[in-house]
């Protein structure tokens, strides 16, 4: 250790009103820049979560794909949107896990003595959530390509849908930020996000038509957000006799119904535990 | 609020209160401190003492229930914001990111302290230049040592010039070294102007950093003044006699004991006796234990030690017990097991 440490000269200034917005999206930027990188770091981590989804289309196509009839009779197009959504959820887990990490190491603790901006830490991770599923989705887009899945209304349509997946993957991982910050620890908080995914992600239209379940699920399956969400972006992607013009409307309302309740329940948690 | 400020006091606390309602633990129970500009103080307790909360409450994370507490004039719950601007933060857990370089490390604290992009890349550079890391300042820092990440955790600390810091028990778990290296850092610190408040169990560390200490023990202030005072306070020496083998302890002991304010302190051979007159009761010990044939190997007189003070104090010694700290209702142990496992494997 060398001797030329300054004398204290203060570096950062009081910020005027107008600059107080300007940083707090700044603050936001650099934990999403931090969040990203460390996705970077560990590239097992992201192979792996990139790698999930791509053996659940071949699996899905050719394994399970011939047992299941589904409206149109082209199960890759009816499987490729309900692939999309359960890969978004199954990463927004890493939301839960990375933000019990934060918390649990202290992290959030040395966020709390900066002047930063109190909601840039939920935001910043939400925001590098959102990022990473953009690349998840081009990717599994390119492997459904290569398996026979085609858009079946126009690029716009198809990008509308792949948008409202991200809303509700977005709107999702606030729901994923309360559980993370009530969990004791990175892993527990993997686990306790299991059993509230499965019953929303199997007991839906993602992987086969909900009408095939027994009648007492169906009301449930049909009615909760999962469902909804996939057949709005079949209806945007596929269109032809998946069009459901309903779920679109449904699907932005549970969205919206979503993110106005989960984001402030996180936000308060995040108050009270850090 | 802000005009009963005192321009040589850097750090004002008023009888804090802090109740945990989980476990209703009374973390503390009217604690008031002061430390004076350009100066170090040494909060000293042992563990669950209440000295991570008094750093935490200081350094805006958390509120007090009761009291009030001002650094450089600013109050730490209405006026948190300006007072996080101007200081800086090292915690026992070397808050750090893993995943991220040292240099990374370092530039996100600078942004999120508002810092320019330039600047904060400026500073990174020097930091990591100043505290032995340049080297090693773009590995990621799941690689670093466990000293290196404290230092780059002060280094984190200091990237926005804070004129006061806190430093959280900054030494626990490191190896001499390191702990000299940390050290020299803080010393650097202060001589160049800033002021510190600083957590610690060694009382080595104390004596050595501050100009003041203050003992707490329970959530209260026990004892407050500067190493010499509280030594002087406890107006007694320590003979210190080494017995040449084990098989004369058992008659030592008691024939010693008389001599002694306390029960005398015995550790392997040496048999500790605290006496008001040193250099007195040092030829009546070698006279007594001379009339009963007892072989010594050796005996000293010693001025009392921090440990001595602290002992007195809080009628226990100071056990560096690495599971440590504090009254962090939730998750805490949790929190100090995974950074012990993290510190042993880096040693390794």
């Amino acid at each position: 250790m060398t001797t030329t440490i300054t004398a204290p000269v203060r570096l950062s200034q009081p910020p005027s009103q107008g600059n107080r917005l300007s940083w707090a999206v700044s603050d936001v930027m650099t934990i999403t820049w931090r969040n990203l990188l460390a996705l970077t770091r560990t590239p097992e981590a992201l192979f792996f979560t990139t790698l999930q989804p791509i053996m659940f289309v071949l699996l899905f196509t050719y394994v399970f794909g011939g047992a299941i009839h589904v409206p149109g009779g082209h199960y890759i197009e009816f499987l490729m949107p309900g692939i999309f959504v359960q890969t978004v959820i199954f990463g927004a887990m890493s939301t839960a896990a990375g933000l019990s990490e934060d918390l649990h190491k202290g992290l959030i603790e040395r966020f709390r003595a900066l002047p930063m901006s109190r909601a840039a830490v939920l935001a910043g991770r939400t925001t590098a959530d959102v990022v990473r599923n953009v690349f998840v989705v081009a990717l599994i887009t390119a492997v459904g390509y290569a398996v026979g899945f085609r858009i079946g209304t126009n690029v716009a349509l198809f990008v509308c849908g792949v948008l409202l997946i991200l809303l509700f993957a977005y709107a999702l991982s606030w729901g994923f930020a309360f559980i993370g910050l009530s969990a004791p620890n990175a892993e527990t908080a993997q686990v306790m996000v299991f059993p509230l995914i499965f019953p929303l992600l199997f007991a839906s239209s993602a992987f086969v038509p909900v009408a095939t379940m027994p009648g007492w699920l169906q009301g449930f399956a049909y009615h909760q957000p999962v469902t909804q969400v996939v057949n709005a972006a079949r209806s945007l992607m596929v269109g032809g006799v998946l069009h459901d013009s309903g779920a679109v409307v449904a699907s932005l309302l549970w969205c919206a119904g979503l993110l106005v309740i989960l984001a402030p329940v996180a936000v308060r948690k995040y108050r009270k535990v850090a | 609020m802000a005009n009963s400020f005192n321009p040589t006091l850097a750090v004002e606390a008023h009888d804090l209160v802090k109740v945990f309602p989980r476990g209703n633990v009374r973390a503390l129970d009217g604690v008031s401190l002061e430390v004076e500009a350009g100066t170090v103080l040494g909060l000293l307790g042992p563990n669950g003492a209440g000295k991570t909360t008094v750093v935490r409450i200081l350094s805006t994370i958390l509120g007090p229930d009761t009291g009030r507490a001002t650094v450089l004039g600013h109050d730490v719950v209405s006026q948190a914001d300006a007072v996080r601007r101007i200081i800086g933060l090292a915690g026992q857990y070397a808050a750090v990111d893993e995943n991220l370089t040292g240099r990374e490390n370092i530039h996100m604290v600078g942004r999120l302290s508002h810092l320019s992009r330039k600047v904060a890349s400026r500073r990174a550079g020097e930091l990591l230049e100043e505290f032995g890391l340049a080297g090693a300042g773009d590995r990621v820092l799941k690689t670093y040592s466990g000293g290196m990440r404290r230092r780059l955790d002060l280094a984190a600390a200091l990237v926005a010039n804070p004129p006061v810091l806190f430093l959280d028990e900054p030494t626990t778990g490191l190896d001499p070294q390191s702990r000299q290296g940390l050290w020299v850092a803080i010393e650097e610190l202060v001589r160049d102007g800033t002021t510190v408040l600083l957590t610690t169990q060694y009382l080595e560390e104390a004596d050595r950093l501050a100009r003041d200490i203050v003992v707490i023990d329970h959530g209260r202030v026990i004892a407050e003044g500067t190493p010499a005072q509280l030594k002087a306070d406890l107006g007694t020496s320590v003979v210190s006699v080494t017995l040449g083998d084990r098989d004369a302890m058992e008659q030592t002991v008691p024939l010693l004991t008389p001599f002694s304010e306390k029960p005398p302190v015995v550790e392997d051979l040496v048999v500790e006796l605290t006496v008001t007159d040193g250099p007195r009761a040092g030829a009546d010990v070698l006279r007594a234990l001379d009339a009963a044939q007892i072989p010594i190997a050796g005996l000293a007189l010693r001025e009392p030690s921090l440990d001595d003070v602290f002992l007195s104090l809080t009628g226990h010694k100071t056990t560096i017990d690495d599971d440590a700290e504090e009254a962090k209702p939730k998750r805490g142990l949790g929190r100090a097991r995974k950074g012990d496992v993290a510190d042993g494997k880096d040693a390794a």
